[in-house]
C-alpha cells in the first residue's frame, strides 16, 4: 500500500492505495465519487475522463498512484454553489444526453477543450471528441452543446 | 405557466443529477457488507467439462465461496425460459434447449459461464477466477450462421437436427406462387443482415441482497423492465414467490434491447446472496459484455420480387435463415418471425407474400431483440430488393416507391403478413425527405464531389415499423407467455403535486420529463410539481417494462387513463362543492368549472379536499386522489417514413463517409420535439454504424474475434454528420394520445439508405453488391474486383 496525497474537488485527501489501483478505482471506491464512469477495459470509452491539473485523463489510464501530489477535478467539483458550470447547463439546455453515463467524460472532455480552444467549430468538437463514446445521441446534440458551452465558458452567453 | 404540456420541447426534469455526476447507476450502489462476483466463464466454444477443480481458488485470499453449475442443479434454480414460443409449419413446437445459469456437463459458446466465484473485493473474485482449474474435452463447434445448416454440421444440441430450433413460415404460398407465375419482372437479391452487438455504455451489473430477517430478496440489476425479470425469477428461476422479491432497476445507462433479457448473473447473485449470507455485486467488463450480452441481427436471406410490366409489385418471396445462438434468450425466437417477417409487406401495397424462417443454433453468445429487433432486418431486406428492382427495370428508385406505396385512402390497410396498418401518410414523408434533403440539387453535389476526386452516391429508404406489441390476446395466440399491457398510477398530493408510477422504464428515453408533460396536459400542474417513478417492483404495482418503442403507446397511455380517472373523481368532489350535478361540471385548464358559470374550483383545491374531507360527499366518494390503470393496445402502432442518405466514397482508399442524412418520419402525435429528435439522432447513429463500421465476428470455430472497444468499431462524433430530422404526424388512431414510437425509427430506415447510397456511389464503376458494414476494404476491394471484370477506371 502507497499512501497518496492529492486534492479532489479542491478538498485535500490522503489515500491508502495498491500500487495496482488505478486512479477511477480509487475516486469511484475510495471516495465515493460515483460520476465518474467505466464503460469499457481499453480506454476507449471516455466515460472516465477526469482533469488531472486541468487537463483532461481518462482516469483508467492512470494509476492512482501517479496522481500523487496533483489536483483532481471529476463531474462532482464542476458545478459551484448549486450553479451548473456552463457546460452543464448547455448540455441541459440542447438535449445533450440521453442516458447520462457518458456524461460526466463528455463534460470534462469538452472543458479542456473550450480551456485550449475557447470557440471550437463543428469540426474542433467532433474531432476532439473521438476520444469520448456515446450510444445514445448520435453526437448531434453533444456537439451543439459543447459550442454552445463554449460560448458560456467565455461569458458571451 | 408556459405550456409544458404534449407538443412542448421543455428541457429534461431527470438531466440534473446526470450532470452533477449524481446519477445512481447499479455499479454505484455499494451495501454494507457487499461481496464481489466474477464469473470464469468458457474459452471453448463447445467442449464438455471433464471435471473442476476448486481448490486453489477456494485456498486464495478472500475468497469466501465457489459455485457451478452442480450447485445450482442442486438448489433446484430453473433455467432461464424463452417468453415466445414458435410453432414450426407442421404445428409442433420449436425445439427449447435447457439453459442453465452455469454450464452443466457442456459449454456452448466462448463466455458460458462455469463458475461464479465470490470474494470480499472484486480483485480478489477475479484473482481466485484464474485459480480455477478446469478440464475441458473440446468438441468440434459451429461459429457461423451459414455453416450450422450445412449436413454434417457439429450439433449445438443432440435433439436439434440440422441445428434447427424451428422451422416458421407465414403469409400465403398459394397466391404468391401464382404472383411469380404472372409476373413480368422477378427480381432476385441473397444477402446478409451483420451481426451487431448494442453496447450500451453502461456494462452490464447486478447486486443480489437476502435478509434473513424478512427473507426477502432484493435484486439491484441494469434492466429494462425489472418486474418482467421478477416474473422470471418467481415463476421459472429463482422459486421464490414474488412478494418475498424486489427488483430495482435504478439510473440505467442505455439499453437498446439487450438490458430487455432475464441474464444468468441477476439469478446467481440473488441466489448466492442467501448461500454466503452477504450482498452479492456483480459487474460486468465489456470484454466480458462482447462474451455474454445478447448481440442482434445475424440473418441471412433470399428474396424475391415480382412485378408487372410497369412495375406495380406483385408478390414477395423470402426464405430466412436467422441465428440464434447457443441458447434461447428470453424474446430471441420472436424477433426473426413475428418481429420481422410480419413487417415484410413494408410501406408497400403489396398483394402476396410468402416468408419462411429457420431458426438457427450456432455456438455463440445468444441472439435477441436489438434496437429495432427484426423490423431493420425486414427494411433493410426489402429496400436493398426495391432498388435492385428499380437498377434491373430501369425505374427511377423514388417514382418505383412512390408507385407501390400505401395510398393514405387504403387505411386501414390489411397485409399479407397479419398486421394492419391504422393511419399513415407515407407520400407525404417521402416528400418531405426529399425537401429537406434538397434533392433537387443532387446532380450538383455529385458533379462538386467528383471535381474532387470523390464519388457522391445518394441512397433512399421507405420504411415502417411496429411499435407497442399488442394486444396481450392476440400475441398469446401466437406464442407470448407475457401480456403486453402496461401499467400506470397517479397519486395527487393533498397540495396538489403529483406522483405518478409506471411500469415502463427509462434509460435515457426521458420518460420523467414525457410522463410529467402528460400530467401537464392532463391537470394543469407544472411539471416541476410532477415526479415520475420507475424502476422498482415494490413502488409501482407491475410493469412490462421499457422496448420496441412501446412506452409512450401503451405506457402514456395507462398514465392517461389513470389520470381520466383522477379528472371524473375530481369531478364528483368539484360537484358538491360547487352545488351542482357532476353532468355540469367541466374540467379545463386545472380548474373545474360548472358549464357556463364563473362558479370554479382548482385542481389543488379539489386534490386538497379529497384528504381533507370535511365537507365532502362521503356516502358515494371514498376520501384520497389516487387512481391505477392498465392499458391494453387494441393494436401495433405504425410508425414510418423516409430516410435519405449521400454518401462520399474515395475510390483510392474505400472510406465512405455519410455527408448528408435527411429524414422525415411518422412517429404520430409528438410530446416532447426535443426528446422525439434525439431518439430519431440515436438510431441513426446506431443504424449507420452498422451499415459501416460495425459488426460482431466470430470465426468458423467459434471464437469471437472482436470483442472489445478496441477492435469493435462504433461510430464517434467526426463519423457522422448532423441529421436533418422532420416530421409529419398523422395521429394514431387507437390509443388515446395519438402517439405510435420513436426509439427505433432510425435504426430501422437507415441502414439500407445507406447501403443504397453506397450501392449508387459505386454503380459507375460497376459494383451491384456489398454487405454490412461496409467497411474501406470492402469497398476497395469490390472497386478493385469491378474493374477487373470491366476493365473500367475509378
Amino acid at each position: 500500500m502507497a499512501t497518496i496525497t492529492l486534492k479532489v474537488n479542491r478538498q485535500p485527501r490522503t489515500l491508502a492505495c495498491a500500487p495496482t489501483t488505478l486512479l477511477v478505482e480509487a475516486l469511484r471506491e475510495q471516495l465515493r465519487l460515483t460520476g465518474t464512469h467505466v464503460g469499457c477495459d481499453t480506454s476507449q470509452c471516455g466515460a472516465c475522463t477526469v482533469h488531472v491539473d486541468g487537463r483532461s485523463v481518462k482516469s483508467c489510464t492512470m494509476l492512482a498512484v501517479e496522481a500523487d501530489g496533483a489536483e483532481i477535478t471529476t463531474i462532482e467539483g464542476m458545478a459551484q454553489g448549486g450553479e451548473l458550470h456552463p457546460m452543464q447547463a448547455a448540455f441541459h439546455e440542447h438535449h445533450g444526453l440521453q442516458c447520462g453515463f457518458c456524461t460526466p467524460g463528455m463534460i470534462m472532455s469538452a472543458t479542456d477543450l473550450c480551456r485550449r480552444t475557447p470557440d471550437p467549430s463543428e469540426h474542433d468538437v467532433r474531432h476532439w471528441l473521438e476520444g469520448n463514446l456515446c450510444r445514445c445521441t448520435g453526437y448531434h446534440n453533444i456537439v451543439k452543446a459543447v459550442r454552445a458551452g463554449a460560448a458560456g465558458m467565455r461569458g458571451g452567453k | 405557466m408556459a405550456h409544458q404540456g404534449i407538443g412542448a420541447a421543455v428541457a429534461r426534469k431527470e438531466d440534473r443529477r446526470f450532470l452533477l455526476g449524481k446519477g445512481n447507476y447499479t455499479d454505484d450502489i455499494t451495501l454494507p457488507n457487499q461481496t464481489y462476483a466474477a464469473f470464469v466463464r468458457s474459452m471453448y466454444a463447445h467442449a464438455k467439462i471433464v471435471s473442476i477443480d476448486r481448490t486453489a481458488a477456494e485456498a486464495a485470499p478472500g475468497v469466501i465461496a465457489i459455485l457451478t453449475g452442480d450447485d445450482v442443479a442442486a438448489d433446484g434454480l430453473g433455467g432461464l425460459p424463452c417468453g415466445w414460443l414458435i410453432k414450426n409449419k407442421d404445428g409442433s413446437n420449436m425445439l427449447e434447449p435447457p439453459h442453465p445459469a452455469l454450464a452443466q456437463g457442456k459449454v456452448r459458446h466462448v463466455g458460458d459461464p462455469v463458475v461464479m466465484v465470490i470474494a470480499t473485493s472484486k480483485a480478489a473474485a477475479r484473482a481466485a477466477a484464474g485459480l480455477v482449474e478446469i478440464d475441458y474435452e473440446a468438441l468440434p463447434a459451429v461459429g457461423l450462421l451459414a455453416d450450422a445448416v450445412v449436413p454434417g454440421a457439429p450439433a449445438v444440441w443432440d435433439e436439434a437436427p440440422g441445428n434447427l430450433c424451428y422451422d416458421w413460415h407465414i403469409g400465403d404460398p398459394a397466391a404468391t406462387e401464382a404472383a411469380f407465375a404472372n409476373a413480368a419482372h422477378v427480381v432476385t437479391l441473397d444477402l446478409t443482415n451483420s451481426r451487431v452487438a448494442p453496447n450500451a455504455i453502461e456494462p452490464r451489473a447486478a447486486i443480489g441482497h437476502y435478509e434473513e430477517a424478512s427473507d426477502h430478496y432484493t435484486l439491484y440489476t441494469t434492466s429494462q423492465n425489472p418486474h418482467l425479470i421478477r416474473l422470471l425469477m418467481a415463476a421459472f428461476t429463482l422459486h421464490v414467490p414474488e412478494h418475498k422479491i424486489r427488483v430495482v432497476a435504478p439510473d440505467v445507462g442505455g439499453g437498446f434491447g439487450s438490458k430487455i433479457f432475464h441474464y444468468a448473473e441477476e439469478l446467481l447473485v440473488t441466489w448466492a446472496s442467501r448461500k454466503v449470507g452477504m450482498p452479492v455485486k456483480w459487474t460486468s467488463d465489456r470484454s466480458e459484455a462482447f462474451h455474454s450480452d445478447a448481440h442482434g441481427r445475424d440473418h441471412l436471406s433470399t428474396a424475391q420480387l415480382a412485378l408487372d410490366p410497369t412495375g406495380k409489385f406483385l408478390g414477395l418471396r423470402v426464405k430466412t435463415l436467422a441465428n440464434l445462438g447457443a441458447y434461447l434468450s428470453t424474446f430471441a425466437s420472436a424477433v426473426p418471425t413475428y418481429l420481422y417477417a410480419t413487417l415484410l409487406s413494408g410501406p408497400y401495397d403489396m398483394p402476396a407474400i410468402y416468408a419462411e424462417v429457420k431458426g438457427v443454433f450456432t455456438h455463440t453468445v445468444p441472439i435477441d431483440a436489438y434496437r429495432g429487433a427484426g423490423r431493420p432486418e425486414a427494411s433493410y431486406l426489402l429496400e436493398r430488393l426495391v432498388d435492385r428492382a428499380a437498377r434491373q427495370l430501369g425505374i427511377d428508385r423514388i417514382e418505383l416507391r412512390r408507385k407501390n406505396l400505401i395510398r393514405t385512402d387504403q387505411f386501414p390497410y390489411q397485409t399479407q403478413v397479419a398486421l394492419q396498418y391504422d393511419i399513415g401518410d407515407y407520400q407525404a414523408t417521402l416528400e418531405l425527405a426529399l425537401k429537406a434533403n434538397d434533392h433537387g440539387n443532387y446532380a450538383k453535389r455529385q458533379a462538386e464531389s467528383a471535381a474532387r476526386g470523390k464519388l457522391r452516391g445518394f441512397g433512399i429508404s421507405t420504411y415502417i415499423e411496429a411499435c407497442g406489441i399488442a394486444p396481450s390476446a392476440v400475441a398469446g395466440a401466437l406464442g407470448a407467455r407475457a401480456g403486453l399491457y402496461e401499467a400506470g398510477t397517479v397519486r395527487v398530493h393533498p397540495t396538489g403535486s403529483v406522483t405518478v408510477f409506471t411500469g415502463t422504464h427509462s434509460h435515457g428515453q426521458g420518460h420523467e420529463t414525457t410522463f410529467a408533460q402528460l400530467v401537464s396536459e392532463k391537470l394543469g400542474v407544472p411539471i416541476d410539481q410532477v415526479d415520475v417513478v420507475h424502476g422498482d417492483t415494490d413502488r409501482i404495482s407491475f410493469g412490462m417494462g421499457t422496448y420496441g418503442s412501446r412506452s409512450a403507446a401503451v405506457g402514456g397511455s395507462a398514465i392517461v387513463k389513470a389520470l381520466d380517472k383522477v379528472i371524473d373523481k375530481g369531478k364528483k368532489i368539484a360537484a358538491h362543492l360547487l352545488e351542482a350535478s357532476v353532468g355540469d361540471i367541466e374540467f379545463k385548464d386545472g380548474t373545474y368549472r360548472v358549464v357556463g358559470t364563473d362558479r370554479t374550483k382548482a385542481f389543488a383545491e379539489i386534490a386538497f379536499t379529497a384528504y381533507v374531507p370535511h365537507n365532502y360527499p362521503i356516502e358515494s366518494v371514498e376520501p384520497g386522489l389516487e387512481e391505477s390503470a392498465y392499458y391494453d393496445p387494441k393494436n401495433f402502432t405504425f410508425p414510418g417514413g423516409t430516410h435519405l442518405v449521400e454518401v462520399e466514397i474515395d475510390p483510392q482508399t474505400g472510406v465512405a463517409e455519410v455527408v448528408d442524412v435527411a429524414i422525415a418520419d411518422d412517429v404520430g402525435v409528438i410530446i416532447n420535439p426535443m426528446i422525439v429528435d434525439g431518439q430519431a439522432h440515436g438510431g441513426l447513429a446506431q443504424g449507420i454504424g452498422q451499415a459501416l463500421y460495425e459488426e460482431v465476428r466470430y470465426d468458423a470455430s467459434g471464437q469471437l474475434t472482436n470483442g472489445s472497444y478496441m477492435d469493435y468499431c462504433m461510430p464517434r462524433a467526426a463519423d457522422l454528420p448532423n441529421f436533418k430530422v422532420g416530421n409529419h404526424v398523422t395521429a394514431c388512431t387507437h390509443n388515446p394520445l395519438g402517439v405510435k414510437g420513436v426509439g427505433e425509427t432510425g435504426a430501422i430506415g437507415v441502414p439500407p439508405a445507406v447501403i443504397n447510397a453506397v450501392l449508387d456511389a459505386l454503380a459507375p464503376l460497376g459494383v451491384t453488391d456489398i454487405s454490412m458494414p461496409a467497411t474501406p476494404e470492402k469497398i476497395w476491394r469490390a472497386i478493385q474486383t469491378a474493374q477487373a471484370r470491366t476493365g473500367k477506371g475509378a
